[in-house]
């Protein structure tokens, strides 16, 4: 029992290792974009165009002579931008709304959880896409319907944090001895809440990142000339000879998402007792 | 029943609320020219009322089927949504099968031998599986299936030049098996398997792992332990015990999947010409067709939040340790 035990921790560590890894290069390759890249992601050489991967340009090119692998990696900004941006910003607006309606209770309780089921009752692209078309396309307008649609599953769960702890004796001490509700909120309660929304936000980024880059692939997200994997994949789904011009940005995904997914898992083990594998 | 209503009233803030101006974002920019057309349509919707009283002109509009016209193919949603579903039904249905066995079965298998070679394999196509952007798989196995070795069938739900025959349920391989008409049906299958498959695999992975899952927890149970110190021979033990308690937790998972699913073919369908749901909520995103996503969305939330109904009732009545009060 004891050897399976280790055996499980040797393989977690090895995914680990290499999830880090993985996430590492493509982080390393966005921010460094402008250097990395051999050309710029619209330069386009029309007698160029259509070739497979060789030494000059590791990925091959477009349709219009642009380089795969510059515009996989200007595109792995977009893409990661707008996955950690919306799992960033939805994880703090969803956990701030979810400890205030936990600790309210009452009325507002009811309404904010009302608005949260209704939310999750659609399948979370649907509801993003419905709201990206409503505003329009663009990278903004797509990551501003994710957030719409990521932000109720972290309430709901800063929400069921709250109420499992509201009525703790250290709570009721900070109100006996006459603590302000808000001095309350940010000192006792925020930290516990803070754990298990972190745990969320690893494992979620895989799905935000895959959402971000399906939205893009509908035209929603990216416009062009903006490289975005997602709106790549599509730009090479009506060329199966050119292989490369949908394979690679999609790799990207693949990749980025399972590291993600990977780390997450790996996360979550740690900060959660409750869970085990 | 209030979910329900909470859905249109959710799709009614975000084609009434969100965009600049409703009217124009119905009617696309070439017919908003017209001002006759822009003002029959806000009186058709009640646009110049207060806004509750547009919620309940809409209602009315909805109880009657009326999801607005398409600004692309200036045909009623409704109609059009009506006409796509069967296709879609028929992936997702077949999706599904398709992952629960799968899933299913792997997850069994990993479980029963967990922590050996085995298990790591499975669980590694697992998460694979879950990660894979279905869009991708999708172009991957058309180009190496159809273009490259051609294998599979073209996109589409039939070869050119065959007839699907009398629309029963306006699903192909129903229609066709109904009918004994084998050519049809054998032929529907094939093109059914590819979109299946991609469709499958991120289900393949959410069942899996629960499967797993409860097989681990069911291998420590009593009642098993016992059967095997009767001296019952492993596999008795394992399909009698084991898997019948494995797949309950599975049919909670069907109303997830279900959402898996329908995000699924928006993104794969139109890859494999498939003439679904999906495929017109792509062609229309891509088109900023308003009317006509939204028509998607509202009948997409409806469909999952009658499913999830559905599934807590099965749920329910498998498992008579759970009653609702």
């Amino acid at each position: 029992m004891r050897q399976a035990v280790r055996a499980r921790r040797a393989w977690r560590t090895v995914g680990v290792l290499i999830s880090v890894l993985v996430v590492a290069v493509w982080a390393a390759l966005a921010l460094a974009a402008p250097v990395v890249a051999p050309f710029g992601y619209d330069d386009q050489r029309v007698d160029e165009s259509l070739q497979p991967p060789s030494a000059r340009h590791l990925f091959g090119t477009d349709n219009l002579g642009r380089d795969v692998f510059t515009r996989v990696v200007y595109g792995g900004r977009v893409t990661l931008l707008i996955g950690v941006g919306v799992v960033l910003v939805g994880s703090v607006v969803g956990m701030m709304i979810g400890t205030i309606s936990g600790y309210l209770g009452g009325a507002v309780d009811e309404a904010i959880m009302r608005s949260t089921e209704v939310i999750m009752a659609f399948p979370s692209i649907i509801l993003a896409m419905a709201i990206a078309v409503a505003l329009g396309p663009g990278i903004v307008h797509a990551a501003m319907a994710m957030v719409l649609v990521w932000w109720p599953g972290y309430a709901r769960l800063a929400r069921g944090e709250v109420l499992s702890i509201r009525h703790l004796e250290y709570v009721d001490a900070a109100v006996a001895i006459g603590q302000l509700p808000w001095r309350i909120l940010v000192r006792e309660i925020l930290p516990n809440v803070r754990s298990s929304i972190i745990v969320l936000a690893t494992v979620d980024l895989g799905s935000a990142i895959v959402t971000a880059a399906g939205l893009s692939f509908l035209g929603l997200g990216a416009v062009p000339p903006t490289p975005e994997w997602g709106a790549m994949v599509n730009m090479g789904r009506e060329l199966p000879a050119a292989w490369w011009i949908a394979g690679f940005p999609g790799l990207a995904i693949f990749s980025t998402v399972l590291a993600f997914n990977f780390l997450g898992d790996a996360v979550r083990d740690v900060l959660d007792p409750r869970h085990h594998t | 029943m209030p979910t329900l209503l909470g859905i249109t009233f959710v799709t009614f803030l975000i084609s009434h609320a969100l965009p600049a101006d409703m009217a124009i974002a119905n009617l696309g920019d070439h017919a908003a020219q017209d001002p006759q057309l822009v003002a029959a349509f806000r009186e058709k919707w009640g646009l110049d009322r207060p806004l509750p009283i547009q919620y309940l002109v809409y209602l009315g509009h909805l109880v009657r089927g009326d999801l607005g016209t398409s600004i692309t193919t200036e045909q009623p949603v409704g109609v059009e949504l009506a006409l796509s579903l069967p296709a879609t039904v028929e992936l997702a249905t077949a999706s599904m099968i398709l992952a629960i066995i799968v899933g299913g079965l792997l997850g069994v298998v990993a479980g029963v031998r967990s922590d050996s070679p085995i298990d790591v394999v499975i669980r590694t196509v697992m998460a694979a599986g879950v990660a894979l952007p279905t869009f991708w798989f999708a172009i991957l196995l058309l180009f190496v299936f159809y273009f490259g070795l051609g294998w599979a069938p073209p996109p589409g739900q039939l070869d050119p030049g065959l007839a699907p025959g009398r629309p029963i349920t306006g699903m192909y391989a129903v229609d066709s098996l109904l009918e004994r008409n084998w050519p049809v049906f054998w032929n529907a299958l094939a093109h059914l398997v590819l979109p299946a498959i991609v469709l499958a695999t991120i289900g393949v992975g959410f069942i899996g792992r629960i499967t797993r899952a409860t097989v681990l927890d069911v291998l420590r149970t009593d009642y098993v332990r016992t059967a095997r110190a009767k001296g019952l021979a492993e596999r008795r033990v394992v399909w009698r015990h084991v898997v019948r308690n494995a797949l309950i937790p599975v049919i909670t998972v069907i109303g997830l999947l279900y959402a898996q699913l329908m995000a699924g073919t928006v993104l794969t369908e139109s890859i494999f010409s498939w003439p679904g749901l999906g495929r017109y909520a792509y062609s229309s995103a891509g088109n900023l067709d308003f009317p006509a996503v939204m028509g998607v969305a509202l009948v997409v939330g409806i469909f999952y939040v009658a499913i999830n109904l559905a599934v807590d009732v099965l749920y329910a009545y498998i498992n008579p340790r759970i009653r609702y009060d």
